[in-house]
């Protein structure tokens, strides 16, 4: 069983008291978060109050739910009431949502406890962690590298054993590729798996909110919990939700594990390589049939993703005007100097480079030479997964080319940063569901993620193929020095 | 297509997005942009021709409801994070001055 499951059990039967677990919790990130960065806000006494509730709930006898005193922290981009949302910037820095998103009330519906905010890349905008107005967030393997992002902070809360889940959001791989420089879980749904309502938006059509756990039944679990139609999000589906916690356990004989010669070829490390290759080795011998597939179209994913990604934030961040709400330049001379200068000023760097990107590649006269283009080349990347699924169930790559890189490493050269999401965006492109599995460590001891790709709303079958990965190994349950002080 | 990422280009593109932008920044943004713009030219390899643009992965379109009002924010939580509200509504630095009006 895994840590939220086990939690939850032991609060469900009354062996544990949700006020103690979540007063470890609260210890854990007073002593650990110093150190790493991930935790923008937590609030213990909102925190504390809630387990009690939940104490008192059990204690007269009402039934708990599925993560009952469970406690969780959720990217700061995840629209609370209870908390400000600030997404990193200081656009939003005193922002407080009037409403909560749609896996918030999932979560507190399922007697989880939200003890905290955690850090991200500015509006998720980063493959790092380095770009949040709240100072970086730092790898709990080694403090001098990076953490990945955009989620870096609920990847590390997790990593660091803070709190035993979290939620991220990924747009590009921003969840799986912090799992993977972390060492833990990192699952992104199919799009349109789990609503967006409150989910403040990037990249609208490449989206998705997933949970980070330690095991991959805690990420089943977690899913079953967010996942479900919500009609304040036109693109979240109608299809029924399995109860993916309970059908992990699948036998892998005559399951079908694609691999993609290509993505093994220039730019990849090593030892990612190797850790990859040894995976794939490790299904084979499991009884899964490993196939050689194709993806013609793959060198064109980040081109097109970075032109469809940073257009749709051009137009998604238009609302940050200093009228509605977000921040306000102190002086302002008219009303267009009001727009531009509050803009200019409540906008990071990363932010604005993308608005100006965006804004370029939709703009009159360049609209069909590169975003229209963009579409097309996302068109023949779907088509190319489309017919690599007709020959197998999922399609396993490595999450990324290296393992955590130093910290300020990439932060002046934002086409290297782009570059290491060259195996992730083709879930976020093809609405497929993805996950990262932790699968070996590198020379200096920092983990190495591997990953699987299955078509959209196959979320339960590639779930259960991680999960028999998971029984033969052990990385998953290696934890840095910080998580055992 | 050439790349046309100028000094020039680089205001006319924040004037759009309504970004102000010091012209000590200018010439960071057309280094940065053009970079990014010589890498997206890539694309121009692939044959698109008869292909459909993608807009999502999903096989849905015009999603609808009825058309009722539901319950949403009052006037006071729509406020609540305003800058500046006055007697109810979001309040903004003048747009025409007295001459003009």
């Amino acid at each position: 069983m895994g840590d939220v499951m086990d939690t939850a059990t032991l609060v469900r039967s009354g062996s544990s008291h949700a006020v103690d677990v979540v007063g470890d919790c609260i210890k854990r990130i007073r002593s650990r978060d110093g150190a790493v960065n991930a935790i923008v806000d937590f609030d213990e006494e909102r925190a504390l109050a809630d387990a009690s509730r939940m104490d008192h709930k059990r204690d007269n006898g009402q039934p708990l739910g599925k993560l009952a005193g469970v406690p969780i922290v959720v990217k700061d981009n995840i629209c609370t009431k209870f908390m400000r949302t600030t997404c990193g910037s200081g656009m939003l820095e005193s922002y407080v949502s009037q409403f909560n998103a749609f896996v918030i009330d999932r979560l507190m519906d399922a007697d989880a406890v939200i003890v905290g905010k955690a850090n991200l890349d500015e509006f998720a905008m980063g493959s790092s962690t380095e770009f949040s107005t709240h100072g970086g967030t730092r790898n709990p393997w080694d403090q001098q590298r990076v953490a990945g992002g955009s989620s870096g902070g609920p990847a590390v809360a997790v990593a660091s054993r803070m709190v035993p889940a979290s939620l991220g959001s990924d747009t590009g791989g921003s969840i799986r590729q912090p799992a993977s420089f972390c060492g833990v879980v990192g699952l992104k749904p199919s799009y349109g798996r789990v609503s967006r309502y409150g989910l403040v938006a990037y990249g609208s059509s490449l989206d998705q909110i997933g949970p980070f756990t330690t095991s991959v039944e805690d990420a089943a679990l977690m899913l079953e919990v967010i996942t479900g139609h919500d009609d304040r999000d036109s693109t979240s589906i109608k299809e029924e939700v399995p109860a993916y916690s309970t059908l992990l356990d699948q036998t892998l004989d005559g399951r079908r594990v694609g691999v993609c010669e290509a993505c093994f070829a220039e730019g990849l490390s090593d030892d990612v390589r190797q850790s990859v290759e040894a995976a794939i080795e490790k299904m084979r011998e499991a009884g899964c049939e490993i196939v050689s597939v194709e993806l013609p179209h793959m060198k064109y994913a980040i081109a097109s993703y970075y032109i469809i990604a940073m257009a749709e934030a051009s137009s998604n961040l238009a609302r940050y005007d200093g009228v509605h709400y977000g921040y306000r330049t102190p002086q302002p001379g008219d009303l267009a100097d009001m727009y531009a200068s509050s803009r200019g000023e409540g906008f990071g760097m990363e932010v604005k480079r993308r608005i100006m990107m965006g804004t370029y590649v939709l703009s009159s006269g360049y609209y069909d030479a590169y975003y229209l283009r963009a579409l097309k080349v996302r068109r023949l990347i779907k088509e190319d997964f489309d017919s690599a699924f007709q020959r197998c169930d999922v399609i396993t790559l490595p999450v990324a080319p290296t393992t955590a890189f130093t910290v300020g490493e990439k932060v002046e050269d934002p086409l290297a940063m782009y570059l290491s999401d060259m195996y992730t965006v083709f879930a976020n492109l093809a609405g497929l569901c993805a996950i990262s599995l932790p699968c070996g460590f590198d020379a200096a001891g920092l983990p190495i993620g591997w990953q699987l790709m299955g078509p959209p709303l196959s979320d339960q079958k590639m779930l259960s193929i991680a999960y028999q990965y998971q029984q033969m190994t052990s990385y998953h349950l290696q934890t840095p020095a910080i998580a055992t002080d | 297509m050439a790349n046309s990422i100028d000094a020039d280009m680089v205001r006319r593109v924040a004037t759009l997005a309504r970004l102000h932008v010091g012209e000590d920044e200018v010439q960071r943004y057309v280094d940065q942009l053009a970079r990014m713009i010589d890498y997206v030219d890539l694309l121009n390899e692939v044959n698109i021709e008869n292909v459909e643009p993608l807009t999502h992965g999903l096989p849905v379109t015009n999603v609808l409801r009825e058309d009722v009002a539901r319950p949403s924010l009052t006037s006071e939580q729509a406020l609540a994070n305003a800058p500046q509200a006055q007697r109810g509504y979001f309040a903004v630095p003048k747009v025409l001055d007295q001459e003009s009006a």
